[in-house]
């Protein structure tokens, strides 16, 4: 091999490297380059060359602090105040725990977690509970009967039923009395190569969203790299929401 | 008496006071659901983590009633006893009658009750409630053709493969009912193989405790007595039926007592979980199977209406083996992280409460009214009566 080829090999590595990192630069708060890039026009269908998927660092999730849960419920509209708080809408949660042996405490936080193999969506008689091709977890409005089927089966208890008749809803986000709903990963949001509401509302940073069907995306690499736990891995789900630290 | 049908013609003002409750509470069920459709299920008591509520057990005792019932009749046609070809056509209507009042009340439920089009025109064949949908559409048509088989005299040929193919669907039925909450791996109470052929056995004792009740009635109403070879015959039958469930939840329970991480749930069932060990130990196995059993099986015990008692008693601890079974199975907290103490604002870790409200009951006992009319009316119009040849079932008994 001669010095001419490696100093070609070398200019472009180094120029690759530069372009990628030129792609995670913020050109404006919330919005990087390498997201626009990823934005999908409007009627193109998601790709199953992406599977979209979040890994959650628990080490820097505070006990006290729910800004990723305040985040999704004003960007999904989640504002009603059911009187039984046992019958309102949880699209995300945070959920303390302590270990009953050792007695260590963390806490994190908790939503739908986008598995590859949805319980909810094996079970929905009509076809409601859907997966898109880029791995999201949906619920079809127009065809959910409200049978509460997926809530038996989900093993997360990250899916709510609607109790009430709506109003002030957010109208990218349509959710209906008597239908069945779950964090839908803002899916309008990453469609428009935005981050989920609560990734981006996390003071610690605690959330990473990304394409896991990506090798070179940060979320694949530190999967690859770092020991990451799937929430009840015994039911072989492999749920796109993966956890550092439990 | 020759009369063939309900006596009603005879006194026909008990006849219409009868009706006129049964359709009150038919109507009544029905309007509970409207007020459920119109206010959302925050009128009920259900929530987010009881999913399924008092409507449910309502629902699926019919159902899988239904399915039981109609073993009288495969007694008669499938396995030839001449004593349960008599009855064959009540334990069709009765079949009939209870999956319409089950379905009434489950459809009704619905958090989009006005969909039903699109449950009955999208699948999703990976769903056993998919399934299910055919099963118990099919099931109406497999069953009303028996009936016509059955009854009319020219087709009595065909009674035989027909009880057949009704055999097989229901087994199938039960075993689809079953596996609603034996598919379900999300929940320590469910996930388990057992659970279909213990809601076909379920089904038998039920069904059988159901037709025993509507023999006694409409035998009554027509000043009528069963024949004691024949009431032994089937109060015996109704004994190894309570028996066999009695085997099944033993063995359901004993599997998971094993089971190190089913403990805490089977604790909570059995020992520590308020209402739910209460209905357990004193509704279903004390006063739903045991009280039963003594009725059937001890001499000392019988009196006029012991084995109707038994029946009745059979039917209350079928409720509360469903309440338990559903609503137990839903309020013990899911282990979403074993070996950690879980706390959230969504009530992870802890114990769901739920108190049925009045409009669920209401809507629960909706679909009793509607089974109820439907045998009332089937009863009044067509020839449901069992008859017994008298001389064949002495002549039998010599």
């Amino acid at each position: 091999m001669s010095d001419n080829d490696n100093g070609r090999r070398g200019f472009l590595a180094t120029g690759a490297t530069m372009a990628a990192g030129l792609g995670f630069v913020a050109i404006a708060p919330g919005i990087r380059l390498i997201e626009i890039a990823q934005a999908r026009p409007a009627g193109e269908a998601a790709s199953s060359a992406v599977r979209w998927g979040m890994l959650i660092d628990t080490t820097k999730c505070a006990s006290g602090c729910d800004a990723c849960v305040s985040a999704c419920a004003s960007e999904n509209g989640i504002v009603e105040q059911v009187e039984d708080p046992a019958q309102r809408s949880h699209w995300i949660r945070k959920i303390d725990l302590k270990d009953k042996q050792s007695g260590r405490e963390h806490s994190l936080p908790m939503m739908c977690q986008h598995c590859a193999e949805p319980p909810c969506v094996d079970v929905c008689p009509t076809g409601a509970s859907m997966k898109r091709a880029d791995g999201i977890v949906l619920v079809d409005r127009h065809i959910c009967i409200g049978c509460r089927y997926c809530m038996m089966a989900c093993p997360y208890k990250a899916r709510s039923f609607v109790h009430e008749p709506l109003t002030e809803q957010n109208p990218e986000v349509p959710r209906g009395v008597g239908c069945v709903e779950a964090c839908t990963l803002c899916v309008h949001r990453v469609d428009r190569g935005q981050l989920p509401a609560c990734v981006e509302a996390c003071p610690e940073g605690a959330l990473l969203f990304g394409d896991l069907g990506d090798p070179n995306s940060e979320i694949s690499r530190r999967i690859a790299q770092e020991a990451t736990t799937q929430v009840r891995a015994d039911l072989q789900l492999n749920p796109g929401v993966r956890y550092q630290g439990i | 008496m020759t009369t063939t049908f309900l006596s009603y013609r005879a006194s026909t003002p008990r006849f219409w006071l009868i009706a006129a409750i049964g359709a009150l509470v038919s109507a009544v069920g029905f309007g509970a659901a409207l007020y459920m459709e119109h206010h959302g299920h925050v009128v009920t008591g259900m929530n987010n983590q009881v999913v399924w509520g008092i409507p449910h057990v309502f629902a699926i005792f019919l159902i899988i009633a239904a399915s039981g019932v109609l073993n009288v009749a495969s007694i008669g046609s499938v396995f030839g006893k001449a004593a349960y070809k008599k009855r064959a056509p009540l334990s069709g209507l009765l079949s009939i009658a209870m999956l319409a009042g089950g379905l009434f009340v489950l459809m009704l439920d619905l958090g989009r009750a006005d969909r039903v089009m699109i449950a009955a025109t999208y699948y999703n064949f990976t769903s056993v409630f998919a399934w299910n949908v055919f099963l118990y559409s099919g099931m109406f048509g497999i069953v009303a053709v028996y009936l016509w088989v059955l009854m009319e005299k020219r087709m009595y040929a065909f009674v035989k493969p027909v009880g057949i193919a009704a055999f097989v669907w229901r087994l199938i039925l039960t075993t689809g009912t079953g596996s609603i909450f034996g598919f379900l791996v999300a929940r320590q109470a469910y996930q388990s193989a057992v659970l279909a052929p213990m809601f076909i056995i379920m089904s038998f004792a039920w069904g059988l405790a159901v037709f025993m009740v509507v023999q006694r009635t409409m035998y009554d109403w027509n000043a009528m007595t069963l024949h004691p070879a024949v009431r032994r015959r089937m109060k015996h039958l109704l004994g190894v039926f309570v028996a066999a469930v009695f085997y099944f939840v033993l063995v359901y329970h004993l599997t998971n007592l094993y089971f190190a991480k089913e403990t805490g749930f089977e604790r909570f069932i059995l020992v520590d979980g308020g209402i739910f060990p209460l209905l357990f130990w004193g509704g279903w196995f004390l006063l739903g199977t045991v009280l039963p059993l003594a009725l059937i099986y001890l001499p000392a015990l019988a009196f006029r209406g012991s084995v109707l008692t038994a029946s009745l008693l059979v039917i209350f601890g079928a409720f509360c083996q469903l309440y338990v079974f559903i609503i137990g199975g839903e309020a013990y907290p899911m282990d979403i992280f074993p070996g950690m103490q879980a706390s959230s604002s969504f009530f992870d870790g802890q114990v769901a409460t739920y108190a049925p409200s009045l409009p669920e009951f209401l809507l629960g006992i909706g679909g009793l009214g509607v089974a109820f009319m439907i045998t009332l009316i089937g009863i009044r119009v067509l020839k449901f009566l069992p008859e017994d040849d008298l001389t064949q079932l002495e002549a039998a008994a010599d």
